[in-house]
């Protein structure tokens, strides 16, 4: 974490920085605040664990978060950007210039092979053809996945897709990585294998890791554990 | 981005091969009857020109009326032998010229009766329409000036009356009077109106006049023009020479009409290019009717791609780039379409062309043009889809299952 320190300010911008963050939806007698007034800082390089009942706020936090949705009030400044003010084509740039995703059902793409997933966010990145095959394999190889590139998500078991996932998360080098209950499908031995990997991805490529678990065992490997309820952040 | 997005369109093509066949089953009718129809239009219109280009474009014909087809009865009188004359005498541009009168009516040889057109006219005939003798010879002076009953007869009254039989010395049996074959045509074939042209008895003049017609009269004159000649001259020449002989004041209408082959070919191409026109009309119908079937198709993939169209809005896709990746999915889907149907076409085209009798004439501007409008439907009919797959919110879209 030092080397993240050297700018010259001394005091570099949080990755991520909400300030009163409140998330209301609907309208009138019908609106249902699901964030209220939400603080929340994480520098470059945590790994952080979000746990909490559902309908405490975590999912609506996540999403904004990962910038597929915007505060109705308050500020979120995602490495010093108010994420807020921009429109969803900007956003859309900034998830896919900093942001890698996991989701808990795998999201891959059927009928598709596990190269060819992998090489997804690389091609709105325009990266050229062999460089987009090239890390493309070398994330598949990161996550232990050596030879099944050329299989589709169906011929996969599900700890493997959800490592094709992860791999398609991590392809890019994103400065944030958000994972939504990534074992949330997988067995005991198979999430202990995920969280390793996550674990491993931060503290050796310094992947910032914001993850959703229900499993307190899965929150252990993080640096910090953060709790929902009702909208707020909980000191639990 | 735009090759990415073809290949990506040509996979789902690939992968849903039978609906995408279904899906553009439209646009490859609709293109196919409309290149069809303008192949067979154009066969039709070449057919015409070069048949009536056979027939001379030095020829002139003149009727008794205005109007060339039925509609309109016409009182003014007919032509003479002497108008034919003074025809031959006045005009200098005038090469030949033929009277004639005809009649259809029986003819009678043994057991077989053939329906066919009776025409009484002379030696020139021949020359203005281009006939030749396959054997026999022509009328003679005699025949001619006699009145005698003698006759030629086309290739199909000698198959019909005579079958493989030598016509030549056989008696023909019409209305009262037999008429002795002395000529047989060289065959002409269908003509461009489709009627058989074969189907002919030649006599003379004088012999239709009092065997046949009881009266003197010419109802056409047929001129050929020589060479070098311009046909609107002699055709100014004709019209002034026939009003003063059949008193016509100035100012009024004439009471009959010279046309020449230009004017008759572009009378009768112009019903093709109608008919043609008509057809392709209906024919484009049901390109649109294509484009709908693939906007359905496309709404249902949309539809069913929710979750992908979620993980690449999320993975950092533009709306524009998912817009274009269905928008090209849509074009690729019609123009699939379009080149399949022009396939269809051409070997539609070459196989109804002999059973139709017309050349087939091969038009790369309508090609063209079909593979460019299915590729337009594509565009058309794909956008409202495709905008909807790029508006959707990735967050809604990655909980849709």
């Amino acid at each position: 974490m030092a080397a993240d320190d050297a700018t010259s300010t001394g005091e570099p911008a949080p990755l991520i920085e909400f300030r009163a963050v409140t998330k209301i939806y609907g309208a009138g007698l019908a609106a249902v605040s699901a964030l209220d007034g939400v603080d929340l800082v994480i520098q470059q390089g945590e790994f952080v664990a979000v746990m909490g009942p559902s309908g405490s706020g975590k999912s609506t936090a996540m999403n904004i978060l990962g910038c597929l949705d915007t505060p109705s009030a308050g500020s979120y400044r995602f490495r010093g950007i108010p994420v807020e003010s921009l429109d969803r084509n900007q956003r859309a740039r900034l998830r896919r210039h900093y942001l890698g995703f996991v989701f808990q059902g795998f999201n891959l793409l059927n009928r598709t092979t596990a190269l060819e997933n992998v090489e997804l966010p690389l091609i709105y990145r325009h990266t050229p053809r062999a460089e987009r095959h090239a890390r493309a394999r070398q994330a598949l190889d990161l996550v232990g996945l050596t030879g099944w590139e050329r299989h589709t998500p169906g011929e996969l078991s599900g700890g493997q897709q959800q490592r094709v996932a992860i791999a398609r998360a991590i392809v890019t080098q994103p400065s944030l990585l958000l994972a939504d209950e990534p074992t949330g499908n997988l067995d005991t031995a198979r999430s202990h294998e995920i969280m390793e990997l996550l674990a491993g991805l931060n503290r050796e490529q310094g992947i910032t890791v914001l993850m959703v678990t229900h499993e307190p065992d899965m929150a252990e490997y993080a640096h910090r554990v953060i709790h929902f309820r009702d909208g707020r952040i909980s000191d639990a | 981005m735009i090759w990415n997005a073809f290949l990506l369109a040509l996979r789902e093509i690939r992968r849903n091969v039978l609906r995408s066949v279904l899906t553009i089953l439209g646009i490859v009718i609709g293109v196919a009857a409309v290149i069809v129809m303008v192949t067979l239009g154009d066969g039709a219109t070449r057919q015409v020109t070069t048949q009536i280009e056979s027939l001379g474009t030095n020829l002139l014909m003149i009727r008794v009326g205005q109007h060339m087809g039925p509609g309109q009865s016409s009182n003014a009188p007919p032509f003479s032998l002497a108008d034919t004359v003074a025809v031959g005498r006045d005009v200098p541009s005038v090469r030949a010229v033929a009277p004639s009168a005809s009649q259809s009516m029986i003819a009678i040889v043994g057991n077989s009766n053939w329906s066919t057109s009776v025409t009484g006219t002379d030696n020139a005939f021949f020359s203005v329409r281009n006939w030749t003798l396959e054997s026999g010879r022509l009328f003679s002076d005699g025949d001619l000036q006699g009145g005698r009953s003698v006759c030629v007869i086309g290739a199909t009254v000698r198959k019909e009356l005579f079958g493989a039989l030598d016509p030549i010395g056989e008696k023909i049996r019409l209305k009262s009077m037999a008429c002795q074959v002395i000529g047989l045509l060289q065959s002409k074939g269908q003509s461009s109106m489709g009627s058989d042209q074969d189907d002919l008895v030649l006599m003379p003049l004088r012999t239709f006049q009092r065997r046949i017609a009881g009266n003197q009269d010419v109802s056409l004159i047929q001129v050929s023009i020589r060479d070098g000649e311009s046909t609107d001259s002699a055709k100014g020449d004709l019209e002034r020479l026939l009003r003063e002989r059949r008193h016509i004041r100035p100012g009024e209408q004439d009471d009959f009409s010279v046309r020449d082959m230009k004017e008759i070919a572009s009378m009768l191409t112009g019903t093709t290019q109608v008919l043609t026109a008509l057809l392709t009309a209906v024919a484009a119908v049901s390109l649109l009717v294509g484009g709908i079937g693939i906007m359905n198709i496309m709404l249902v993939s949309v539809t069913e791609r929710t979750r992908e169209i979620g993980i690449r809005l999320a993975i950092g896709a533009l709306e524009r780039e998912v817009l274009t990746q269905f928008l090209v999915e849509a074009v690729a889907l019609s123009s699939l379409g379009g080149i399949l149907g022009i396939l269809l076409a051409i070997g539609a085209s070459l196989g109804l062309a002999p059973l139709l009798n017309v050349p087939f004439v091969f038009n790369g501007g309508i090609v063209l043009l079909a593979f460019c409008f299915s590729a337009a439907v594509g565009v058309i009919f794909g956008y409202f889809p495709a905008r909807r797959a790029a508006r959707l919110d990735p967050i809604e879209a990655l909980r849709r299952e």
